[in-house]
């Protein structure tokens, strides 16, 4: 019986060298062991604090703006031009003061870096994988994503600067 | 019971390993070539090397596929209603299925042809001809989208089209049927002499491509089968094959094939060109359509021309030649120099190759063997470059590799044949599966073919695939030509009955696809460009909605005020600028079509409400997470109803 394996494991490997196939190491005998699977039993702290009310303000998220000072003053000029921006490519689910298909940005810098909330308009498909906060967004709205409406880095400015102006 | 255990599994990898084997080395045609199967994997999230845009025939649609993995990409509609795309079905596209016979929303797709500057392929647009309607189509290769059709009038059955010359100054469009000219009523037995050929010249635009009828040139009543463009050295002339020299009428496969020889047609259209240019020619009252689509106002107009301007060879002296060519040929193929021109005689045992040269020579030294119809027909010899001997049986069409070769495809012995240009011999042959039709070499009309693969395009299918019934696919075959004998890669499937293809390298045509359309470009008259531009307004029976989407929405959702007898239009905005992110929407009971909306831009459809309830719209296309929910109601009232005109999003009408 063990020499007829044997002759059988010979021209296994005869063959697979005469065939120019990937030469592979015999596994000696089988095993047929069930797999053991070690659960953990965790149990996870129920996050009271809502992502849209969570304050955040070192998270600088993730996208093409590293860093961003404000001036103190608010540029009018921009901000009107931001609030024409937003009213052509985001009033479709956002309201500058009540939620409505997403959150609404009424006070966002009190809650958000100004980095964060730029990376968000800018980049908010990578937002929406990797950064903790937008994830937890995309959750507490029902999975709406946030729509990639492809601004330009200036208009994306000016609308942060409109969104200074909501109070 | 272990050991039976080991024994059973140690035979079944030994079998599977020589099975294995069989199949390895059964495709290996050496130790140091690689795979068919390595040659066309493209790695998933890889792109392909190649376009090829392959006519769809019967469909009246342009397929998009890659090479060398010959996967479908997508089919363009061009000359047939397209209910996925909603073309011809939406107010938009609809005028581009006009004609002067009124809406015909099929048609047959024969010959794509891309673009050319300096004689090389620009990768701009791909032009394409409708065989039964006569028509010329443009697709913009920046949305692949079919964006102009031009009817041809004093046409019938417009095959011997739609070839670009070498800087796309025209695409040219020639009548298989001659037909009366202008159209009579007249007995068909008086067919001989009386009948007529036009081949016509449309001008293209060259910043928008927009296409225009030059001049119709019109021929005596042969069949004007098919046509290549000189190139190079000839660039200025066209070559037209010929079949029914004989202008029978009816049993035409015995009474067109009594002729030992028919004719290549040689025009010099540089020199009608001129002709024209100086005031020549006869302004003829016509009947066309000419349709345009506009990329801003995301519609198309349709426009009746009244009349188109012919020119009679015989009043422009030394513009028009026939080169005698045996017999009934059908493809007429110009290599990359535009030295050699190949008449694929169908019914003749070899195949025939004129020069260029030596027809230049022929005219300067006036020797003419006779006329027809007043048309100088030069000597058979004195034209002749050379012929290829008894390469098979009934040859169709050639292309060139830009290395010296030519590949030619032959319907009966079901082949391609390579053989070289200049000693006229045989070098390869390999079996098609089965009887061969049209071939393509990515940029084989062109002065600069990118010689690595050649698809050849089958008529009969047969046994190739799993059977779907009577019907089967229609199907593809891509051979390596890198090497110096052709090698069977792959076949693939096509849609339509697949009559010539043009490709390119992918490089050409990537970088300027467009991914959206940006909403500040809008000049949709009915789009809504924000949810604020939204609204209801009826205008006696007509009820217009402008309506808006975005992930996932429609805005208005719930509309109120609409009345049995109405005719309402949903002019329906895609608010998203992302790419790949289209909506699609569809209204139960109207007779249409859904719509398929790509990013910023707008689409309208009609629903004619016949039932009082409230009826459910919603989106088509898969959008998001919440793609399910992305749905509205429409109250249909009584005709004699006082129920106002609402409509909301976000809160109950009030």
């Amino acid at each position: 019986m063990k020499s007829t394996l044997n002759i059988l494991t010979v021209l296994f490997v005869t063959l697979l060298i005469s065939c120019g196939g990937k030469e592979e190491k015999k596994k000696e005998g089988f095993s047929y062991d069930k797999k053991v699977t070690t659960e953990k039993t965790t149990t996870k702290k129920v996050e009271k604090i809502p992502a849209s009310k969570k304050i955040d303000l070192k998270n600088k998220g993730i996208g093409p703006i590293k860093s961003l000072a404000l001036n103190t003053e608010i540029d009018e000029a921009m901000a009107a031009k931001g609030a024409d921006v937003f009213k052509k490519l985001c009033t479709a689910c956002h309201r500058p003061d009540k939620k409505f298909i997403g959150p609404a940005p009424k006070d966002i810098l009190s809650r958000r870096t100004p980095e964060w909330v730029m990376n968000m308009i800018l980049n908010p498909d990578e937002m929406t994988q990797k950064d903790p906060l937008a994830k937890a967004l995309l959750i507490e709205f029902n999975g709406s994503p946030m729509a990639n409406q492809n601004l330009s880095e200036e208009d994306a400015r000016a609308v942060l600067e409109y969104f200074r102006t909501l109070k | 019971m272990k050991h039976l255990l080991k024994l059973t599994i140690a035979i079944v990898s030994v079998l599977v390993a020589f099975t294995s084997c069989n199949n390895t080395s059964k495709s290996n045609s050496g130790a140091l070539s690689s795979s068919a199967a390595e040659k066309v994997y493209v790695a998933p999230g890889d792109h392909d090397e190649f376009y090829a845009f392959i006519s769809g025939g019967f469909s009246g649609q342009l397929s998009v596929y890659g090479l060398p993995s010959g996967r479908l990409f997508k089919v363009i509609p061009v000359f047939s209603q397209d209910a996925e795309k909603a073309y011809g079905y939406n107010e938009e596209t609809k005028p581009m299925l006009n004609t002067s016979h009124g809406f015909v929303p099929w048609d047959d797709a024969h010959h794509p042809d891309i673009s050319q500057t300096n004689g090389v392929i620009d990768g701009r647009w791909v032009f394409i001809n409708g065989n039964n309607t006569p028509r010329i189509a443009k697709i913009d290769l920046s949305t692949f989208e079919t964006t102009e059709i031009i009817e041809i009038p004093n046409s019938a059955g417009n095959h011997s089209s739609s070839f670009v010359t070498e800087n796309s100054e025209y695409v040219v469009a020639g009548t298989r049927f001659s037909i009366p000219i202008p159209q009579k009523d007249m007995p068909i037995k008086d067919y001989k002499g009386n009948f007529k050929g036009s081949l016509s010249f449309i001008s293209i635009d060259p910043e928008h491509g927009h296409m225009d009828i030059k001049f119709q040139l019109i021929m005596p009543g042969f069949d004007y089968d098919l046509s290549h463009p000189g190139r190079g050295k000839s660039h200025g002339w066209f070559f037209f094959t010929t079949y029914n020299t004989e202008e029978a009428s009816t049993l035409m496969e015995v009474n067109a094939s009594q002729n030992d020889k028919d004719f290549i047609a040689a025009v010099n259209w540089k020199k009608i060109e001129e002709y024209v240019n100086n005031g020549g020619g006869t302004m003829m009252p016509a009947k066309y359509a000419h349709n345009v689509y506009d990329e801003a106002t995301h519609s198309a107009t349709s426009t009746m021309k009244k009349e188109v301007l012919t020119v009679n060879p015989l009043d422009v002296p030394g513009a028009v030649y026939f080169l005698p060519t045996p017999k009934s040929p059908h493809g007429c193929d110009v290599d990359p120099t535009g030295e050699y021109i190949v008449g694929n005689g169908k019914l003749s045992a070899n195949l025939t190759v004129h020069s260029f040269t030596k027809m230049l020579k022929a005219i300067e030294d006036n020797k003419v063997a006779g006329e027809a119809y007043g048309i100088p027909i030069l000597n058979f010899e004195d034209v002749l470059a050379g012929v290829v001997e008894q390469p098979g049986l009934g040859p169709l069409h050639t292309e060139f590799d830009g290395k010296g070769n030519a590949y030619t495809t032959f319907f009966i012995s079901s082949e391609v044949v390579k053989w070289k240009i200049g000693t006229w011999e045989v070098v390869d042959r390999q079996p098609c599966y089965y009887s061969v039709g049209h071939l393509m070499i990515p940029g084989g009309n062109s002065q600069k073919p990118f010689g690595k693969y050649v698809v050849a395009m089958n008529k009969i299918t047969k046994d190739r695939y799993l059977p779907t019934g009577p019907e089967v696919t229609q199907s593809a075959q891509l051979y390596d030509i890198s090497g110096d004998k052709m090698e069977l890669l792959l076949d693939f499937p096509t849609i339509g009955e697949p009559h010539y293809a043009a490709g390119c390298p992918a490089d050409l045509i990537k970088p300027r696809s467009k991914k959206l359309f940006k909403l500040e470009d809008n000049k949709h008259p009915y789009a809504a460009l924000s949810e604020a531009d939204t609204k209801v307004v009826r205008d006696g029976k007509t009820v217009h909605i402008y309506m808006t989407t975005i992930r996932s929405h429609f805005a208005p959702d719930n509309i109120e005020g609409i009345k049995v007898g109405d005719k309402v239009y949903f002019h329906v905005t895609n608010l998203e600028q992302d790419y790949d992110v289209p909506h699609g929407v569809s209204m139960i009971g109207a007779n249409t079509s859904e719509l398929l909306i790509m990013p910023g831009q707008t689409e309208t459809f009609l629903w004619e409400p016949k039932q009082v309830g409230v009826w459910p719209f919603y989106c088509t296309d898969f959008c998001s997470a919440l793609h399910q929910e992305m749905q509205g109601y429409v109250r249909v009232s009584p005709a004699n109803s006082n129920t106002p005109l609402k409509w909301s999003l976000g809160e109950d009408i009030e």
